[in-house]
């Protein structure tokens, strides 16, 4: 495979791995401070929607944006409400705002646009436009690097950058700051957290509404960078695929972007060879869509080695006589 | 010395639902004195203490600390206030370091580095006043049970805590190490620190408190001069009757050799040796204990001869060998063998705790003739007969058979156990942890019951974390650590000091000029290197 193949297949890796790196950094905040989150899901779904169709109705992607973020925020609230002030099961909550997405935005959409749950195109201002990085043009004839540089690196929307740059930020609030160090004991000790004066309940409604941001940019890019529409069930699976990675990270920064570039990049190699000839035989393009999948259950289910999550993940915290 | 204490609780009291934990409390702590809390399970200690750490609220009473009126509605407010508190369960975040777990809630700002440094500085200087020695930057699991103490400790101290409040401290330490945290302790009142120990030992107070104050069933009942009292007297406000603190027992008349174990190895589910090749031998008409800290492979030992765990090796009981992996190795066969089990865990392996006594009473021998109808029911009445008998004869409070398990105290839930196993006439008796959790009245009984058994020509094996209880119910005492037997001694003929160096895994008397507790340091500190090896990681 020379250069010119190589480069489209890295560069869709790129933009595919970003909604998984958001979402996958979303649930590292929350399972960190203890809050099993399978909702990762539905809340980009329902952010997806509601971006897409701000954007639309208001002609400005990054009102869009911000009404995707809420959207996510909203049911962040619902998560958090449910399992930490109300002490219920995690999982239960998590899988009941799935479903409550999923169905949310088909009868809304439909409601709104009548286009059988589709939201119309976006155009100009109200998709994300693509950031062109110095010298990208000037620099494209430079063998090598040259391509690396101008197709690979420039040209992605802005919230790509953001993901990236969100890898180190995150690894320095966790492990750098204050924040940090009682968020990640918060999810492995709440007991240690309460008597050490700290709020454990505020601590983990903060994680829970980080991972609601986080979750809301992941919807949005999908709706209006990624694609340029909101379609039915468009976050096909990828919220658990960010929870496999998140997994497969085992809960560190660093390793998730790793893990989302390969996931990101199994997926851009279904799109790139959708058909693949092996002479005797066709291998059918349905093999290449599910690829991803099925190598997300092979990489968890062989190489993940031992994954020990935050000990306190999923268990509501209730003062101990 | 001043003359304002430095704690004053006046008329505190708290319910939880109908049950009063603390009723119309005043106490008085002096500053600059070891001031002991004794009192039986449920009596209210640690609540009262939960309320002066902010845990609790109060439903009435008044606080007062240095003589100012304070409010404590949370552990921070009681942190201000200068207090800190060492929970009997460590509050500690395990894969931290214990730099992070010292500064955690009282960092100095956004960013950790700053903390942190000051952090080193001040536990340097603390280790040095108070021989408080831990390695800053090693993992908590990394580190020994006392050493994690110690980490307590000094997160109260790095918060500038100038009342301390230990919640059962000894409970998990061996003897070397709590003669340490004494001395600890002695360091920190010569610098003017107020400490409040909670405890059920005798033993502590008395060598160590100044002043003790002691609760019954939610009252205060006395606060006295530990100079001026004596164990007995303390038993007996905390009980309410004069309470015989030794027990009484005859020179044993071992008989033939009943349970007999060789080589016993076990491995649990993550792959950890548990039990290193145990031999040992119980003879009818005695008691063998097995001291040690807990954690070392006793409860492993007791479950896999119980029949809830399967090993390797070889177990005769009246010299036949019994099945330790097959289809005859679960505890219905241990049972036909006449072996019973009392186990460590009676709410969770020895009890259901919301089914009836009666039904307790029956399980484990349901199958039992006398107990059944006919060829498909149950004979309920004739269990519920039956349990009324054994509850009468065991004493068992209150006596009512209708009653959930989870209603009784822990010391009538264990009379409940005993009841059963001891009345189906074993050749040998399995017992752990007899008298956890259970009031000093109950104590009692519950030793004769076990001494009586074995006058009646039964093997025992005891095993107790209790030191105490080891010295004085045992004819012969096996010390366990890390899976092995380290060694095997006669009550009359060892010493406390002896059997803690045992329990740390020091079989050679160290030099004189030696402080103890670097040689169980030292020991302690090797085995968890070697744990830390096997699990791969640091």
């Amino acid at each position: 495979m020379d250069l010119a193949t190589l480069i489209p297949v890295l560069e869709s890796t790129i933009r595919l791995s970003t909604p998984l790196l958001l979402a996958c950094l979303a649930g590292l905040f929350s399972e960190r401070a203890g809050i099993f989150d399978i909702g990762l899901e539905g809340k980009m779904l329902i952010a997806a929607f509601f971006s897409a169709a701000v954007a639309y109705s208001s002609g400005n992607v990054w009102i869009g944006l911000l009404a995707g973020i809420a959207a996510s925020l909203t049911l962040s609230a619902i998560h958090g409400l449910a399992s930490i002030t109300f002490r219920g099961n995690q999982l239960i909550s998590g899988v009941a705002l799935n479903f409550l997405a999923s169905g949310l935005t088909v009868l809304i959409s439909q409601n709104w646009f009548r286009q059988g749950g589709k939201t119309p195109t976006l155009t100009d201002g109200a998709r994300l436009s693509e950031w062109h990085l110095p010298f990208a043009d000037s620099l494209r004839d430079v063998p090598v690097l040259g391509p690396i540089y101008s197709d690979l690196l420039s040209g992605h929307a802005p919230l790509v950058y953001l993901a990236f740059a969100l890898v180190p930020a995150t690894w320095w609030v966790l492990f750098r700051t204050r924040f940090g160090l009682r968020l990640r004991a918060v999810g492995e000790a709440p007991e240690a957290v309460d008597t050490a004066g700290v709020s454990v309940v505020g601590l983990r409604f903060a994680a829970v509404a980080i991972c609601g941001i986080l979750c809301g940019i992941a919807g949005a890019y999908m709706a209006t960078g990624l694609q340029p529409f909101f379609g039915k069930e468009m976050t096909a699976g990828r919220g658990y695929i960010a929870l496999a990675a998140l997994i497969f990270s085992k809960w560190r920064p660093w390793y998730a972007l790793g893990a989302c570039l390969l996931f990101g990049f199994l997926q851009a190699v279904a799109l790139r060879f959708q058909n693949i000839d092996l002479g005797a035989f066709t291998v059918p393009v349905q093999v290449m869509d599910a690829l991803p999948y099925i190598l997300t259950v092979v990489i968890l289910a062989g190489f993940v080695g031992k994954a020990i999550p935050p000990r306190a993940g999923g268990e509501p915290y209730v003062k101990e006589r | 010395m001043t003359d304002t204490p430095a704690i004053e609780l006046k008329g505190i009291s708290k319910s939880f639902g109908p049950v009063q934990a603390n009723k119309d409390i005043s106490i008085r702590v002096m500053p600059g004195t070891i001031h002991g809390i004794i009192g039986e399970n449920g009596a209210g200690k640690s609540t009262l203490m939960s309320i002066l750490y902010g845990f609790y609220k109060a439903d009435s009473g008044e606080i007062f600390i240095n003589g100012r009126q304070t409010q404590i509605p949370d552990s921070q407010a009681a942190i201000a206030a200068g207090i800190g508190m060492v929970f009997q369960h460590f509050k500690l975040v395990q894969n931290f370091t214990v730099l992070e777990n010292v500064i955690l809630g009282a960092e100095d700002g956004g960013l950790l580095k700053p903390s942190l440094a000051k952090a080193r500085g001040v536990l340097q200087h603390l280790a040095q006043e108070y021989e408080l020695n831990v390695d800053p930057d090693a993992m908590i699991e990394d580190l020994s049970v006392g050493h994690q103490q110690r980490v307590e400790i000094l997160k109260a101290l790095y918060r500038e805590a100038e009342i301390l409040i230990l919640d059962e401290p000894t409970g998990v330490l061996t003897p070397a190490e709590a003669d340490h945290l004494f001395r600890i302790l002695e360091g920190l009142k010569r610098e003017g620190k107020t400490i409040i120990l909670i405890t059920h030992k005798l033993r502590e107070i008395m060598e160590i408190t100044d002043t003790v104050s002691v609760m019954r069933r939610g009252e205060m009942t006395a606060t006295v001069k530990t100079a001026e009292t004596s164990p007995e007297e303390l038993a007996e406000l905390m009980v309410g009757r004069k309470v015989l603190l030794r027990v009484d027992k005859t020179p044993a008349k071992p008989g033939k050799s009943v349970l007999e174990v060789e080589n016993l190895r076990h491995t649990d589910s993550a792959g950890v040796e548990r039990l290193k090749g145990i031999s040992l031998k119980v003879q009818a008409g005695e008691i063998l204990g097995i001291a040690g800290v807990s954690g070392n492979g006793q409860s492993e030992l007791l479950q896999v001869l119980g029949g809830m765990k399967t090993a390797t090796g070889t177990v005769r009981v009246n010299g036949e060998e019994i099945d330790l992996t097959g289809r005859y190795s679960d505890g219905q066969s241990r049972r036909a063998r006449g072996i019973s089990h009392v186990p460590e865990d009676r709410q969770h392996e020895g009890l259901i705790m919301p089914y009836t006594a009666w039904e307790n009473v029956a399980f484990g021998y349901h199958h039992d003739p006398k107990y059944q109808k006919n060829a498909i029911l149950m004979d309920n009445a004739a269990i519920k007969r039956d349990a009324e008998g054994k509850i009468e004869r065991f004493d068992v409070r209150p006596p009512n058979a209708n009653l959930a398990a989870r209603n009784f105290s822990g010391g009538n839930q264990q009379k409940i156990v005993l009841a059963r196993e001891i009345e189906r006439n074993p050749d040998i008796l399995l017992v752990g942890q007899p008298t956890r959790g259970v009031d000093i009245g109950a104590i009692e009984f519950i030793h004769q019951q076990i001494v009586a058994l074995r006058d009646q020509g039964k093997a025992i094996l005891l095993v107790s974390v209790e030191l105490d209880e080891i010295l004085s119910l045992s004819d012969r005492v096996a010390v366990m650590f890390d899976g092995q037997i380290m060694g095997e001694r006669l009550p009359s003929e060892t010493n406390q000091t002896e059997l803690g160096l045992l329990m740390a895994g020091v079989t050679q008397m160290p030099d004189k000029d030696k402080p103890l507790i670097h040689v169980v340091d030292e020991q302690l500190d090797a085995q968890k290197e070697r744990e830390a090896k096997r699990h791969g990681h640091s």
